[in-house]
């Protein structure tokens, strides 16, 4: 009995194994095949993959889309990291009067769904020059001040050592020196876990820039992906190297940071 | 610069300082709350007051209440909703408790290999959306390999139209949602187990308790909280459900697959554009997230 119980559990972690990491094989071995292979369903590894690299570069604009990914997903883990951690580390340290009532209130944000206020965002960006429609700026903008961030970095403040402050202001760091020059560096994990899940968050990110972002010269990478995707007679081993390259720099961070990255959030849920 | 109408109670002693404190805790808070201010609730309130204009464009005009009337008579808005509920009533709860299962069996200590198979299960996370869509758009096409897959295996005697079938797309969104996120919830409830007490099974099992039996009156009631947790979040996620149907059916057969959150893209850039409306339904959505996350909590109990 306890001998089949094992073997049932291997066999169903086995098959759950397959099937999450079967899409990736995939994608992976396509790369290396010619269109016609992958439709016929070749699991080997071909010998296309350069092909379908130059085809990838030179027949749609995968430069300008990696370019556009990457600037808008650096700058906003940036102020994404920046904003949140300022705020998170204001409602930890400091005994501001009625602070949980406006933390409770900025909480409830989370709650609202985006496509209830992708309207009216449109609109906002609409009237504005530097930041208007169609600009990297208006794709960043909205996307780096979220209240996830704000409630985990209080929640990681919790773990920061409060003695540091005082030992700042006694040797007579200003309130933002003490946040630059102690809090951010020893918080470096803490940073890390956030960075993560932030440039996941920025580099995936599709429903904004596609409501935003219109001129070919400003598409983002999911922006191509679902364009590629989309036409009659799709070059698959194309496709396939476009999600691979879109897929790798998140998967990379995350293989890299796995410990960071599971721990920041369990550090997110904890109460 | 003045300061009123703050209330505290801080002994004479400190009085300074607090003051200072008071002061500076806004500043470092400040750019986050102007931020979610004008990029959150600023919209929602833009949006509730497009919810009552009608129009072209930006031609629009006041109709009162004309916008929510027509809910009730437009068969995609209802299509909609009704393909919603489904994703929710069918793909939540498959989802949980496959995550359970897999998390209780990987928190086993005797368990061989179990770095890989958290790897393996949680990896789906990694892809985008986007990615991952196109991906199982060609999976599940007439000449994919889910189709080569179950003809080899004889389970099926000719392809299926998994994409141009009304129930068969159904399926497929939901295959989709499920392979990408059960492994982000086990996560969560891997995380969760390991503050759970061992002596506590060991007692179960010398009181003869089977498996089962301690994963229903132990596990769960242990994760009650968490799992709680998942389900908002999973919930919330359902009710925003775009990339996916807009990469993999494009809301096809017919309507067969269109999400809330993808008709409220079409009302907007796709037909001729109708914000009023767009914001009305969009509304719709705002209104199930706070009904269905109250709803969980009063399921779960108030125990936290």
């Amino acid at each position: 009995m306890r001998k089949i119980k094992r073997i049932a559990t291997y066999t169903f972690l086995s098959v759950a194994s397959i099937v999450s990491i079967f899409p990736f094989l995939w994608m992976f071995v396509s790369m290396t095949n010619k269109s016609v292979d992958v439709t016929q369903g070749r699991l080997l590894p071909g010998t296309f993959l350069f092909e379908n690299l130059k085809a990838l570069f030179d027949t749609v604009d995968m430069g300008t889309a990696l370019l556009n990914s990457t600037i808008i997903a650096v700058i906003t883990t940036f102020l994404t990291l920046l904003i949140g951690s300022l705020a998170g580390y204001g409602f930890e340290i400091y005994r501001t009067p009625g602070k949980d009532r406006v933390f409770n209130l900025l909480l409830l944000s989370m709650m609202i769904p985006f496509a209830a206020i992708m309207i009216p965002l449109y609109r906002l960006f609409g009237g504005l020059p530097f930041f208007g429609i169609d600009t990297l700026a208006a794709a960043i903008l909205p996307t780096i001040i979220t209240a996830f961030f704000i409630f985990f970095f209080r929640q990681n403040t919790k773990m920061f050592a409060k003695e540091l402050v005082e030992a700042g202001r006694i040797d007579g760091l200003s309130e933002l020196g003490i946040f630059f020059r102690i809090y951010l560096p020893t918080m470096k994990t803490s940073y890390a876990a956030a960075a993560i899940i932030a440039f996941m968050n920025s580099w995936n990110n599709y429903l904004w820039p596609l409501v935003i972002l219109q001129s070919p010269d400003k598409q983002t990478i999911p922006l191509l992906i679902s364009n590629l995707g989309a036409g009659y007679s799709p070059d698959y081993g194309l496709i396939m190297s476009a999600i691979v390259i879109a897929t790798l720099p998140t998967a990379i961070v995350f293989f890299v940071m796995q410990k960071h990255f599971v721990a920041g959030m369990m550090g997110s849920v904890k109460g | 610069m003045k300061r009123t109408g703050l209330p505290y109670t801080a002994s004479k002693k400190s009085l300074g300082r607090r003051l200072k404190n008071n002061y500076i805790g806004w500043l470092f808070i400040l750019i986050a709350a102007a931020g979610i201010s004008l990029f959150y609730f600023y919209p929602m309130i833009r949006a509730l007051l497009l919810s009552f204009q009608s129009g072209m464009g930006a031609n629009l005009q006041y109709v009162g209440l004309e916008n929510y009337i027509r809910l009730f008579s437009d068969p995609t808005f209802i299509t909609a909703l009704t393909n919603t509920f489904i994703y929710l009533l069918v793909q939540v709860p498959i989802m949980i408790v496959l995550a359970l299962f897999f998390s209780v069996l990987l928190n086993d200590a005797t368990l061989k290999f179990k770095g890989f198979f958290r790897t393996a299960i949680f990896l789906p996370c990694v892809t985008s959306l986007v990615a991952y869509a196109v991906i199982f758009k060609y999976l599940f096409g007439v000449d994919g390999l889910i189709n080569k897959f179950l003809m080899d295996l004889s389970i099926i005697s000719e392809p299926l139209n998994w994409l141009s079938d009304p129930f068969l797309a159904k399926i497929t969104i939901i295959a989709a949602i499920t392979w990408r996120w059960t492994g982000y919830n086990m996560i969560f409830y891997l995380s969760a187990l390991q503050n759970v007490d061992r002596s506590m099974y060991e007692a179960a099992k010398i009181d003869g308790a089977s498996s089962f039996q301690q994963f229903f009156y132990i596990t769960v009631p242990m994760l009650k909280p968490i799992i709680l947790f998942t389900s908002i979040i999973s919930t919330i996620g359902t009710l925003q459900l775009f990339d996916e149907v807009m990469n993999i059916t494009n809301g096809g057969p017919g309507n067969a697959t269109l999400s809330i959150s993808m008709y409220i893209y079409n009302l907007s850039f796709e037909y001729s554009p109708d914000f009023g409306y767009a914001a009305t339904v969009s509304y719709v959505i705002v209104i199930l997230v706070v009904l269905l996350s109250l709803l969980q909590f009063k399921v779960a109990g108030d125990d936290k």
